[in-house]
């Protein structure tokens, strides 16, 4: 069993089930990726994994704890941490105070995490009295990033961190993410750019609505015709 | 050349000191509504009275103080008993939330569900208010009543109109200095203030952070009745306290919160002082200025008053209207949705 | 046994409603219990406007004085007979300015609309308002002066049309409905709350003026002795058929003329409610009250549908205003005076919203029956604080300052019971007594 890990998890927001029997895990330090067709069910597979939808079949698991019961805010206090695709700054605030609102639950000094997101994303420290809601796109994914690990989480989740943004600063982003999986901390992202994102995966779950399709190192996902012709575009 | 400082001298008495004064009362009642609409996303209809149940604690509390002869005189004894009031209000508002909006919080009801909520709550403060101290005018301030009277004005300067400074006048500017400065403070620099601009501007995001919404609630409301305690004690000092002249503020600090942008703290201090100006200046007869500042025989009859003081809420209502027709979100934009 | 339970319920409750004034009447009077009766019936027309916005459509209406108020004064304006030396002092003074501010507003619309994207717009409307104003001001102020002095004790206003005063009610209506037109072009299509406050301000802003402008309404001199549409008591006992009526019912001519009257204005009170009440019922039901509802429960999605939801809004927001200023008419024809003192927003709009959400949000005869309900609590509420208070301090010596205090302070218990009614009924049973279908 993964670090993280949701297994066979069945469930939706209420209405009809919308995963069917997924599992999804990763490893710390390393980088998993969920991808698929429009409404496979990538971004709520994410959620079943993080609390925010209930699953009725299946379990959570977190450095072999189960976790299935818990809510997203006490999940958020074992070591997960969560970027949502859209909304995922406080606009009005500035840079730092969007960092020092991630640091929320943290009552010891954080003065040195923050050193370390500035040193990841440079372009911060340099803005960091501006009100986040002036920032450009990728800037803003920066802040969203940045506050995310603010609570020193063990996992982070990414929902589609490049949308909306051009392929460079994409390219600058994965970078980043990998940085940040070396440091030791658990990476799972759901992305919309699959080619890229399977590049630099560790693991790749490719859904289709709602079932595991394809489960397999990203190299090998790459490397495999079908995936490449039904999901890469050949 | 006497005549232009007379006449500006009769400006700042009767519009200037005024409006500044009633400016920042109102400003302060804003900041209440406007702190109610960031964090719990609805208009406080029961604004107005929980104002006036703020004063009419203090009044009750300048009572028993002056009853034992308790006195900082010259200051009015009203500012000693204010920190009563508003441990009375803050206690009151706790429970309004606990057994009224929690409920409607939990429900994740509409806005205009917590709207209505307030109405009722309105209606039963109107009652207790009313129940308690009666619909009475009662007058409260003590101590010296004026910081500068016209008559020492006019013989320091020698010149015929004078400038009455009010002590309830002064008191008012001075406080919202300090209310405005202490509350800027408190949001931009605690965390405790960031964790409730944080669930002001994205409550999702905030959960994702760990604030707990309860929290933000309950500070939300302890600053709104303190709030709303200072701007009524500082309105009744000024003027007099009456319960339904409190219920008919709610007019113009909905029209400053609005003005400003609903949500937005600076906002709704630049609202209160946009509607309180307006409001005077419109509704002063300006003969006399127009007597002084213009030559000869060419003053004008009539008391050359632009809308009598009977239609002052009119004015808060036109100001409104055209911030609705034009900028919907406020001069500083605040949240439309 | 839902079908029978939901068909079974209102009936009930009407039922009990009726025995409640059954028995004010035995215990009380049965003038009283008329009386109740009247005013519970205009309570349920204004109840049906309130419904008709906020049941069909979710508007939030919080100048229901306003509108009333409208209403209210149309029936000086219809029924009393003009003053006509005052029109000589300054009628035409009065016509002019009204012109000049038609023309300001045209004016001021014109300039607007075609010189969009101009940069003199915005400074050219504020001259064309700022001199049309002062302009306005020059033939109206004298006008009034010269009006209110004529007679000022018995006149000292234009006085009205002489008309019936029962056209009121259909001019109160169009009167309301004209005003709730210019407050929805303003408010409707922005959030909630702004149509909330817009609506609190214009209700302010109306009755100021009928306290004001003497010229018009004589202000809070009030005007009294309004011609009725029923006969006098005084007529009624001299008549020598009702004498003999009276006999008959074993009752003197003097209570049964004031029992008779009540009757006859109940009559007429009745026919009204019942045909707004069918006129509402089948708006509700017919596709132009389903998609009223769509709207409603899901205005984004009805807007997605391409449905014109500002223009509903709009046409729903006129009609009930139309409603509640036929009702304000009823009111000053069964006072037989116009007291613009008398409007307090409490008791002409809150109570009236209380009405609605504790009869039934969106069902017309549950905004029917709240109106008869709260209306009969709003008046027994009173005497029966009283009697409360009086049990509380029976023990206590009757100089006790605390008794008088309470005593004295009876009477605001009832705005509290109202709150607490309306608090606990959008808590507990949110949709009120008779629900929505």
């Amino acid at each position: 069993m993964s670090f993280l890990s949701g297994e066979n998890m069945t469930g939706g927001y209420g209405g009809a089930d919308i995963l069917h029997d997924c599992t999804i895990g990763v490893e710390q330090g390393e980088i998993a990726v969920i991808v698929g067709p429009n409404g496979a069910g990538k971004s709520t597979a994410m959620k079943a994994v993080f609390g925010m939808l209930d699953i009725h079949e299946g379990t959570v698991y977190l450095d072999g704890a189960d976790i299935t019961a818990l809510s997203p805010q006490n999940r958020v206090a074992r070591g997960m941490s969560f970027v949502p695709q859209n909304q995922n700054v406080f606009t009005s605030m500035t840079v730092e105070e969007n960092l020092e609102m991630g640091a929320f639950t943290r009552r010891d000094d954080f003065s040195g995490t923050m050193e370390q997101v500035y040193e990841l994303f440079p372009i911060l420290k340099e803005k960091r009295r501006q009100p986040a809601g002036e920032l450009s796109g990728g800037q803003r994914q920066q802040v969203a990033v940045g506050r995310a690990l603010m609570t020193r989480p063990k996992v982070l989740m990414l929902d589609e961190p490049t949308a909306g943004v051009s392929p460079i600063v994409m390219d600058e982003l994965f970078d980043r993410i990998i940085e940040v999986a070396k440091s030791g901390i658990a990476i799972l992202m759901v992305e919309q750019n699959a080619r890229q994102a399977l590049n630099i995966a560790d693991k790749g779950y490719v859904l289709v609505q709602g079932r595991n399709r394809y489960t397999d190192t990203g190299a090998a996902l790459m490397a495999n015709p079908e995936v490449r012709r039904a999901f890469l575009g050949g | 050349m006497d005549d232009i400082f007379n006449a500006l001298i009769l400006l700042s008495n009767f519009v200037i000191v005024p409006g500044m004064a009633y400016g920042s009362q109102l400003a302060i009642g804003a900041l209440g509504v406007t702190l109610v609409f960031g964090i719990l996303r609805f208009s406080n209809f029961a604004h107005g009275d929980t104002m006036a149940f703020g004063t009419m604690a203090t009044i009750l509390a300048t009572w028993l103080l002056q009853s034992w002869g308790v006195s900082i005189a010259p200051l009015p004894t009203a500012l000693l008993a204010l920190p009563f009031g508003i441990a009375a209000t803050v206690v009151l508002c706790l429970l309004t939330d606990r057994w009224v909006y929690r409920f409607f919080r939990r429900e994740k009801a509409a806005p205009v569900v917590f709207l209505i909520a307030s109405v009722g709550v309105m209606f039963v403060l109107n009652g207790v208010v009313r129940f308690i101290i009666g619909p009475n005018d009662q007058r409260f301030a003590d101590g010296e009543r004026f910081i500068m009277k016209a008559r020492e004005f006019k013989r320091m300067s020698g010149l015929s109109e004078g400038v009455a400074f009010k002590t309830s006048q002064g008191l008012t500017i001075l406080t919202a200095v300090v209310v405005v400065i202490a509350l800027f403070w408190f949001l931009n620099r605690t965390r405790a203030g960031k964790s409730m601009r944080a669930y002001s501007d994205n409550e999702d995001l905030a959960l994702l952070s760990g604030i707990n919404p309860e929290r933000v609630v309950l500070i939300t409301w302890t600053l709104t009745a303190a709030l709303a305690t200072i701007a009524g004690v500082l309105y009744g000092l000024d003027k007099s306290f009456k319960p339904f002249t409190y219920f008919q503020l709610l007019l113009p600090i909905f029209a400053a919160a609005i003005v400003g942008g609903l949500g937005n703290p600076l906002g709704a201090i630049a609202g209160g002082f946009i509607i309180a100006f307006s409001e005077v200046t419109v509704t002063y007869a300006y003969r006399k200025f127009l007597a002084y500042s213009i030559p000869g025989d060419w003053a004008p009859e009539g008391l050359v008053q632009l809308l009598s003081t009977d239609y002052k809420f009119a004015v808060s209502f036109v100001i409104l209207v055209l911030v609705l027709l034009l900028r919907p979100t406020g001069i500083f934009a605040g949240r439309s949705t | 046994m839902s079908q029978m339970n939901g068909r079974l319920r209102p009936i009930l409750m009407f039922a009990a409603m009726a025995a409640a004034l059954a028995t004010v009447g035995i215990v009380q009077s049965w003038s009283l219990s008329l009386a109740i009766l009247n005013l519970c019936l205009i309570s349920a027309v204004m109840s049906l406007g309130v419904n008709i916005q906020w049941g069909y459509a979710g508007l939030f209406n919080v100048g229901v004085m306003g509108f009333a108020a409208l209403g209210g004064v149309t029936g000086v304006l219809i029924s009393t007979p003009p003053v006509m030396t005052a029109w000589q002092a300054g009628g035409n003074g009065i016509i002019i300015s009204f012109f000049i501010a038609l023309a300001t507003i045209l004016a001021a619309i014109f300039v607007v609309k075609r010189m969009a994207g101009n940069r003199l717009k915005r400074p050219l409307f504020i001259a064309v308002i700022v001199a049309g104003y002062f302009l306005a001001r020059y033939f109206f102020d004298p006008a009034v002066e010269n009006i209110e002095a004529v007679e000022p004790a018995k006149t000292g206003y234009l006085g009205g049309f002489g008309l019936p005063i029962i056209f009121s009610w259909i001019a109160g209506g169009l009167l309301a409905a004209g005003a709730a037109w210019v407050v929805g072009k303003i408010a409707l299509g922005l959030r909630s709350d702004y149509l909330a406050i817009a609506t609190l301000g214009i209700s302010e802003i109306i009755v100021a003026a009928l306290k004001n402008e003497d010229w018009l309404t004589r202000g809070v001199k009030n005007v009294s002795g309004l011609p009725r549409p029923v006969p006098y008591e005084i007529d009624l006992q001299q008549t020598v058929w009702f004498q003999e009526w009276a006999a008959i019912l074993g009752a003197t001519p003097v209570e049964f003329s004031s029992i008779f009257v009540k009757l006859c204005y109940g009559g007429l009170f009745a026919v009204v409610l019942l045909a707004v009440l069918w006129l509402s019922e089948r708006a509700l039901n017919s596709p132009w009250g389903r998609m009223m509802r769509a709207i409603r429960d899901n205005e984004v999605s009805a807007e997605a549908m391409g449905k014109d939801v500002t223009g509903r809004h709009l046409q729903v927001f006129i009609l009930g205003s139309a409603v509640i200023g036929i009702a304000g008419a009823m009111l000053t024809t069964l006072d037989g005076q116009f007291t613009p003192s008398s409007y307090q927003p409490l008791r002409f709009t809150f109570i009236i919203w209380v009405m609605v959400i504790v009869g039934g949000s969106g069902n017309n005869w549950g905004a029917v029956l709240g109106g008869f309900v709260i209306w009969f609590f709003w008046i027994e509420a009173e005497p029966m604080g009283l009697w409360l208070m009086d049990l509380i301090t029976a023990g206590m010596a009757d100089d006790s300052g605390l008794r008088k205090h309470l005593l004295n302070s009876a009477a605001h218990m009832r705005l509290m019971t109202m709150g607490l009614i309306l608090l606990l009924v959008l808590r507990f049973s949110p949709r009120g007594l008779i629900p929505e279908k």
